[in-house]
């Protein structure tokens, strides 16, 4: 009798311990309180990589002539891609990681972070990337999603994630599996702001109607939202999300980008808009400008008329898209 | 009253603010932080904090903004200031890139310090240790070092108040202090507070 009791008091500690395994791969162990050796790849470098982007321009490049443009311009990082997301869209076919050697290149010739994208839930491609050392990994749904339930577990790399959200949940479940920032989906390579002020203007609302809920509300949101209880009963305490949130998704002018901010965007992602114009230089100061004064009217303006309408990319009416052209359903 | 500034431009400027803020409260001192962007906003202030984030960013508009030389004027002249990573690397005198070499950013350029950006490698190389800064107490203090720069040598006015595996990570200059980690990553407000004791220290 004794004997099966025992046998049963392991078995069940056996169970306990494997539900904390699990519990280990979407959380980060907690440092000990003294640390003579360090630590790489830790929650407070990973969000902090992502902190130090604020108020900044990330913008997407093709090649080591863009980059370098980009970095005279004031870009705070570049997102190195394959193709910009307006000709991703002409394309078609299916869009993957941009050339391991072209990544390299850029890496080697500016001194700026540089930004890769992966398909989502493409662990591998993932993995490459970090190999490389890129400094932050997109799993973006500008690329074609290569695994349609999950998302990468961002818990096991060493190397800090961004994820596009459209709402809270979608920001929420990125965050738990591991994000060290959030951007908004918008509508990438349309020209064309409103999918990313509205995604934008959704995350703040239901930040704000989080502040104002019980426990019990906040309870029937994490289940509605699919995410443990304290990471949204934390998100309501702060006001903001855990990690930093860019706008990203159809940014195309200086005004564009003030406007992101002035919604409480941390810092933008320009995608085609600056390369697929005639005035990519003077486009990229300009917005750059735009990004750290927009509540300066007097600067606005002057960011305003480095660049000209004419010059803008054509863009696109999100209503002439049809709903299978859209890429922002992907992966929520 | 006590108006302290922070440079923002780009980088970590709330979190600036709120060490700031919360270092004024653990030295029962009352003051304000303004944001610093343009040169009249220099006017204002009896210190300033240059923050993390990318220094050639903050560089170039700095530079746009009139904002660099009124910066060098005021410090030369005496205005306090604290630098952490990006802000260590805009102080100093001369900088290059571990791997590029000679980089041609604008720089504020005060410090007599010579620095090396990207030392540790790539942001996977990121990391966080202990270290000790006996000027703040034998507590030991987390530094958090995030893509972070290294300060390869020092002038002989430069006093060296904290070192990593040999380097000089925290290292002061009259009223100019700089470090190339992210104490504001930290609740430890300690070296903030060392910045407000040398802004009343005139």
């Amino acid at each position: 009798m004794v004997d099966r009791l025992e046998e049963l008091k392991d078995f069940l500690y056996g169970l306990l311990e494997a539900r904390d395994k699990m519990k280990d791969m979407f959380t980060q162990t907690p440092l000990p309180s003294e640390l003579r050796i360090p630590i790489k790849g830790t929650i407070v470098v990973k969000r902090g990589f992502a902190q130090m982007q604020k108020g900044g321009v990330c913008m997407d490049v093709t090649n080591v002539e863009q980059a370098q443009i980009a970095e005279d311009a004031g870009a705070v990082s570049v997102m190195v891609l394959d193709k910009l997301p307006y000709d991703v869209r002409k394309a078609g076919g299916v869009a993957r990681m941009a050339d391991i050697k072209v990544i390299e290149e850029v890496m080697a010739h500016i001194t700026i972070p540089v930004m890769a994208k992966c398909r989502i839930g493409h662990y591998m491609e993932a993995k490459v990337l970090e190999y490389i050392g890129v400094d932050m990994i997109d799993e973006s749904e500008v690329l074609t999603p290569a695994d349609d339930k999950h998302h990468i577990n961002k818990w096991l790399f060493k190397t800090p994630f961004v994820n596009g959200a459209r709402n809270l949940g979608e920001a929420l479940r990125r965050i738990y599996e591991g994000a060290s920032m959030i951007r908004t989906k918008g509508e990438a390579g349309t020209g064309n702001v409103s999918e990313a002020v509205k995604h934008m203007k959704q995350i703040m609302g239901e930040i704000r109607a989080l502040r104002a809920m019980n426990d019990e509300e906040i309870l029937e949101t994490a289940r509605k939202y699919n995410v443990p209880y304290e990471l949204v009963k934390e998100t309501a305490r702060l006001g903001r999300l855990l990690v930093v949130n860019f706008a990203a998704g159809g940014i195309a002018t200086p005004a564009d980008a003030a406007l992101m901010m002035l919604l409480g965007a941390d810092g933008v992602f320009v995608g085609s808009g600056i390369f697929k114009s005639s005035d990519p230089e003077a486009r990229a100061q300009a917005i750059v400008l735009a990004t750290s004064y927009w509540d300066d009217p007097e600067i606005i303006v002057e960011a305003c008329r480095m660049v000209s309408e004419k010059s803008s990319m054509i863009g696109i009416d999100i209503k002439s898209l049809k709903p299978e052209e859209l890429l922002q359903v992907r992966g929520e | 009253m006590l108006k302290l500034g922070v440079l923002a431009i780009q980088g970590a400027v709330s979190e600036h603010v709120e060490t700031l803020k919360l270092a004024l409260s653990r030295l029962s001192l009352s003051g304000s932080i303004e944001l610093v962007k343009r040169p009249s906003d220099v006017e204002k202030i009896q210190g300033i904090v240059v923050p993390g984030g990318e220094s050639t960013v903050i560089g170039r508009i700095a530079e746009r903004m009139g904002l660099l030389k009124v910066l060098r004027d005021k410090i030369e002249n005496g205005l306090t200031v604290f630098g952490t990573c990006a802000g260590a690397i805009l102080l100093a005198k001369e900088v290059y890139d571990a791997k590029i070499g000679k980089v041609d950013q604008p720089l504020i350029g005060t410090m007599d310090i010579k620095i090396v950006r990207n030392y540790y490698g790539r942001q996977k190389e990121s990391f966080e240790v202990d270290i000790l800064i006996p000027v703040v107490g034998s507590k030991p203090f987390r530094g958090v070092f995030i893509r972070a720069p290294a300060i390869e040598s020092v002038g002989s006015k430069v006093k060296v108040l904290a070192t990593y595996e040999g380097l000089p990570v925290l290292v002061q200059q009259d009223k100019m202090l700089a470090a190339t980690f992210h104490p504001e990553l930290t609740n430890d407000t300690r070296i903030h507070e060392l910045f407000i004791k040398n802004v009343l220290d005139r």
